[in-house]
C-alpha cells in the first residue's frame, strides 16, 4: 500500500483571507500554502512577478529563494533542494523553458519532486514577450530527450492559480514527478478576487519519506501498487547515491543493461499512465445530451464561455469540458463523450492543435475533432469559437 | 616493524560492490580519490553530512564510487545542484568534484557566479586536458598547440588559468596540485574541506590514454616525472601568474588564495535581519 500522507498546509506560509491579486501573485501563494519553501528562478516576461513575490515572502515564513545565472542554473538548483529535504519550485516563459529541458529530464529519470511553472507567452523564439499564448502544451509533455511521462495542469483564473498550484506540488510528491503549471500571460496579469482559506483547510501531502532503515532502503525500490519509491534526503546517513545515468533500484548505473532500461523506462511511464485515473481532474458544463462539445483549458476555456454562450443563443445543444490536468488526458471520459456528440470543437493558443490532435487521436474517428487555432498575442474572439461550435453543429 | 593493516583505510569511503571502476590504468582520478578520502578521514567532518555532486566525464563518475551522499548530474551543472543542496540545508557539507571540461566549458557560468556568490562548497577539479570519456577531444585547459581529437593539428586556442579565474571571481580559497604532490595536497583538501565560502583546488592528473598517447608525451610515470620536474611550489603566489599556456612552461603548485570573507548566507541573514529585524525566519543552523 502507497503511503500517502495527507496533512493541513502548514499556517506559516498561508496569507488567509479576501485578496485582489494577479495570477502570477496568487500561483506565489499558492505554492507557499502548498509548503514550497524554496525556489530557484531567472527574471522573464511574463512570470517574474511570482518569484520577485516568493524573494519578499519567504525570509517571513522560512526559506530559500535564489535568482540564479540562468534558466539552466534554476532548473537544477531547484533538484538540489529537493534533495536537501524541501519543496521546491522553478518559474519561467518559453525562452527559459526551452533553456530547462535537460533538468525536466532529469527530473523525471531521477523522479525530483519539483514544480515547473509556465507563464505561457507568444513564440517561437523571443516572440511575445508580454502578450498570452498556450503554445508550450507540447513542449512540457515531451520537450527533453527519451521517453518520460509528466502531469501538467492549466489554471482559466487567479484563484486557480492559487488552487491549483496546490494540487501541482501535491501531485508532484506523490508521483515523484515534475509537474507542469501551465498558465498563461493572461491569466498570469488577471487581477481579480482570491480567496486563500484558512490553513486547516488547505491538503497537502507529505513527501513519500521512507520508513527503511540506512543498509535496507534502495533509492528506486518502487511501491508495488502504485510503482513510485520512496524517498530520503541528504544527511539523514542513507548514503544513497542517484545518478541520471540508467539505473538498477540501488540506484546504481546500468548504462548498457538493456533491461534495466526497459523496466525503468516503462516505469518512469507507468507510474503516470496506470495512475491517471487519480490526476485527472476536469470540470463538465452542459454536457448531458450536448449535440457538440467544446473541450478547452486555461484562458481559452474562460473565452470559450462566450463563445458557447451565443450558440446556445441560437439554439444549439453545446457543453464544455474544461480540463484542468491538462496531461494526462481523461481519455475515456473523453470517448465516452465522443460517441454521443456530432463534434467535439478545440479552442487553444496555438496553431498546430498541439491538445486537440491528442484529442483526435483518442477520439480515433468517434466524431470530428475541430480544433480552433490562434497564434497568441492576445485571446480568441468569441466569435470564432462560436462559428466553430455552429460548423460542427451542423 | 611495519604493521599490514586489514583494510585499506579509505575503503570505508567506497562503494566496493561498484569495483572495478570505470578509469583507465595510469588515470590520475583515483589518486584525487585516495588524496580527498585521506584528506576527510583527517578533518573528522560527519561523513553523514558530507554529499558529493558530480557532472558528467571522467571525474563525473566520482560521485558513483564514494560511499556517501553521493549525485551523479547533468554536464556542467553540479555547481548549480550543489548550490540548491547546501542553500536548501546549510548543515550539509557539500562538495562538487568533477572535471576541467565539466567545470571550466559548459558549467564555466556556473563556476564564476558560485564563486561571486561566495556559497559555501569546496570544488574539487580534476584537470586532465582533455575530455576523456568522450575519447580525447580538446578542452578550454589543452596546452596551446597539442593535440586532441578536434584539434588534430594543434589547439589554436590558450587555456585557462583556472585559479586565477576562480580568485578573480571571488574564491576565498584556491589552490593546485598535481597527482604526484599527493601529501601536499591531501593537506591541501583538509583546508579546503574546513574553509568558510567557495575553494577551488585543481589537481593536475595524467589522462594516459588519450592526452599523453594521442601528443607522444610517454606514459602516466612519464607525466609523474614531468610533474615532478616542472613544478614549483609558490604559496601566495598571485594566481595571475600560474598559467599553464605551454606544456614545456613551469607548473606553478600551492595554495594561491586563503582569505576570510563572509560566505552567502552570512551575508544573506545579515541583511535581511538587519532590513526584517524579528519578523526574519534566520536560515541555517550556523
Amino acid at each position: 500500500m502507497a503511503k500517502i500522507k495527507w496533512t493541513t498546509a502548514d499556517p506559516k506560509g498561508v496569507l488567509t483571507g479576501a485578496h485582489y491579486l494577479d495570477g502570477n501573485h496568487a500561483a506565489c501563494e499558492g505554492a507557499l500554502a502548498a509548503g514550497c519553501r524554496f525556489a530557484a528562478g531567472y527574471p522573464i516576461t511574463p512570470s517574474t512577478e511570482v518569484v520577485e513575490r516568493f524573494a519578499a515572502r519567504i525570509p517571513l515564513v522560512g526559506g530559500m529563494f535564489i535568482q540564479m545565472e540562468d534558466e539552466i542554473a534554476s532548473s537544477i538548483c531547484l533538484q538540489g533542494a529537493v534533495w536537501a529535504g524541501l519543496k521546491a519550485m522553478t518559474v519561467t516563459s518559453g525562452p527559459g523553458l526551452s533553456l530547462m529541458m535537460e533538468h525536466i529530464g532529469l527530473a523525471a529519470m531521477l523522479e525530483t519532486p519539483c514544480v515547473f511553472v509556465d507563464v505561457q507567452r507568444g513564440g517561437p523564439s523571443t516572440g511575445m514577450p508580454t502578450l498570452p499564448s498556450q503554445a508550450d502544451m507540447m513542449q512540457c509533455r515531451w520537450g527533453s530527450h527519451g521517453d518520460y511521462e509528466i502531469i501538467a495542469l492549466s489554471p482559466s483564473s487567479p484563484q486557480e492559480c492559487f488552487d491549483f498550484i496546490i494540487d501541482a506540488f501535491n501531485l508532484a510528491e506523490i508521483y515523484r514527478v515534475p509537474v507542469f503549471f501551465m498558465m498563461d500571460e493572461c491569466v498570469g496579469h488577471m487581477t481579480e478576487k482570491v480567496i486563500i482559506p484558512e490553513p486547516d483547510k488547505i491538503k497537502v501531502v507529505e513527501r513519500r519519506w521512507t520508513d527503511k532503515k540506512p543498509g535496507e532502503y534502495l533509492p528506486y525500490e518502487p511501491d508495488p501498487e502504485d510503482l513510485v519509491p520512496d524517498m530520503v534526503k541528504a544527511g539523514d546517513g542513507y548514503r544513497f547515491h542517484i545518478t541520471g545515468l540508467t539505473h538498477d533500484e540501488r540506484g546504481y548505473p546500468a548504462a548498457t543493461d538493456v533491461e534495466v532500461q526497459d523496466k525503468l523506462v516503462k516505469r518512469l511511464c507507468n507510474k503516470i499512465y496506470k495512475n491517471a485515473p487519480k490526476i485527472w481532474k476536469w470540470e463538465e458544463m452542459d454536457t448531458d445530451n450536448c449535440d457538440v462539445l467544446v473541450i478547452s483549458y486555461g484562458i481559452s476555456a474562460r473565452v470559450a464561455l462566450r463563445g458557447i454562450e451565443m450558440a446556445k443563443e441560437k439554439g444549439i445543444n453545446v457543453g464544455l469540458m474544461r480540463l484542468i490536468v491538462v496531461w494526462p488526458l481523461p481519455e475515456p471520459r473523453i470517448k465516452e463523450l465522443a460517441e454521443k456528440v456530432k463534434a467535439i470543437v478545440v479552442p487553444e493558443l496555438n496553431i498546430r492543435a498541439q491538445v486537440a490532435r491528442e484529442i483526435e487521436r483518442l477520439v480515433a474517428g468517434r466524431c470530428p475533432v475541430i480544433p480552433v487555432g490562434h497564434a497568441g498575442g492576445t485571446v480568441h474572439n468569441p466569435e470564432d469559437i462560436y462559428k466553430a461550435i455552429v460548423e460542427a453543429a451542423k | 616493524m611495519s604493521v599490514a593493516l586489514k583494510q585499506n583505510p579509505v575503503e570505508q569511503f567506497l562503494r566496493i560492490d561498484r569495483m572495478p571502476h570505470i578509469w583507465c590504468s595510469g588515470c590520475g582520478i583515483g589518486t584525487s580519490v585516495n588524496c580527498f578520502a585521506r584528506a576527510v578521514l583527517e578533518c573528522g567532518i560527519d561523513l553523514d553530512k558530507l554529499c558529493v555532486v558530480s557532472g558528467i566525464g571522467c571525474t563525473g563518475r566520482v560521485a558513483g564510487y564514494l560511499r556517501l551522499d553521493s549525485f551523479h548530474t547533468t554536464h556542467g551543472r553540479a555547481i548549480p545542484f550543489a548550490t540548491g543542496l547546501k542553500l536548501a540545508n546549510p548543515d550539509l557539507h557539500v562538495v562538487v568534484y568533477s572535471g576541467d571540461g565539466d567545470l571550466a566549458a559548459i558549467g564555466g557560468n556556473h563556476l564564476i557566479h558560485a564563486a561571486r556568490r561566495n556559497i559555501d562548497l569546496t570544488i574539487i577539479c580534476v584537470n586532465n586536458f582533455n575530455y576523456g570519456m568522450t575519447g580525447g577531444q580538446v578542452a578550454p585547459t589543452t596546452h596551446h598547440e597539442k593535440v586532441a581529437t578536434t584539434t588534430p593539428y594543434g589547439d589554436p586556442e590558450y587555456p585557462f588559468n583556472l585559479p586565477y579565474l576562480a580568485a578573480s571571481c571571488g574564491a576565498v580559497f584556491v589552490a593546485r596540485w598535481t597527482t604526484y604532490h599527493v601529501i601536499q595536497l591531501t593537506k591541501t583538501i583538509v583546508k579546503a574541506l574546513k574553509k568558510k565560502g567557495l575553494s577551488f583546488v585543481e589537481i593536475l592528473a595524467p589522462c594516459p590514454t588519450l592526452y599523453l598517447r594521442r601528443n607522444k608525451l610517454g606514459t602516466s610515470i612519464d607525466m609523474m616525472k614531468y610533474f615532478k620536474e616542472k613544478s614549483i611550489i609558490k604559496h601566495g603566489i598571485d594566481p595571475k601568474e600560474v598559467s599553464l599556456e605551454t606544456y614545456d612552461k613551469e607548473i606553478i603548485v600551492g595554495e594561491f588564495v586563503d582569505i576570510d570573507k563572509p560566505d552567502y548566507l552570512d551575508n544573506y541573514n545579515e541583511i535581511l535581519k538587519k532590513k526584517l529585524g524579528d519578523k526574519f525566519q534566520p536560515w541555517g543552523g550556523k
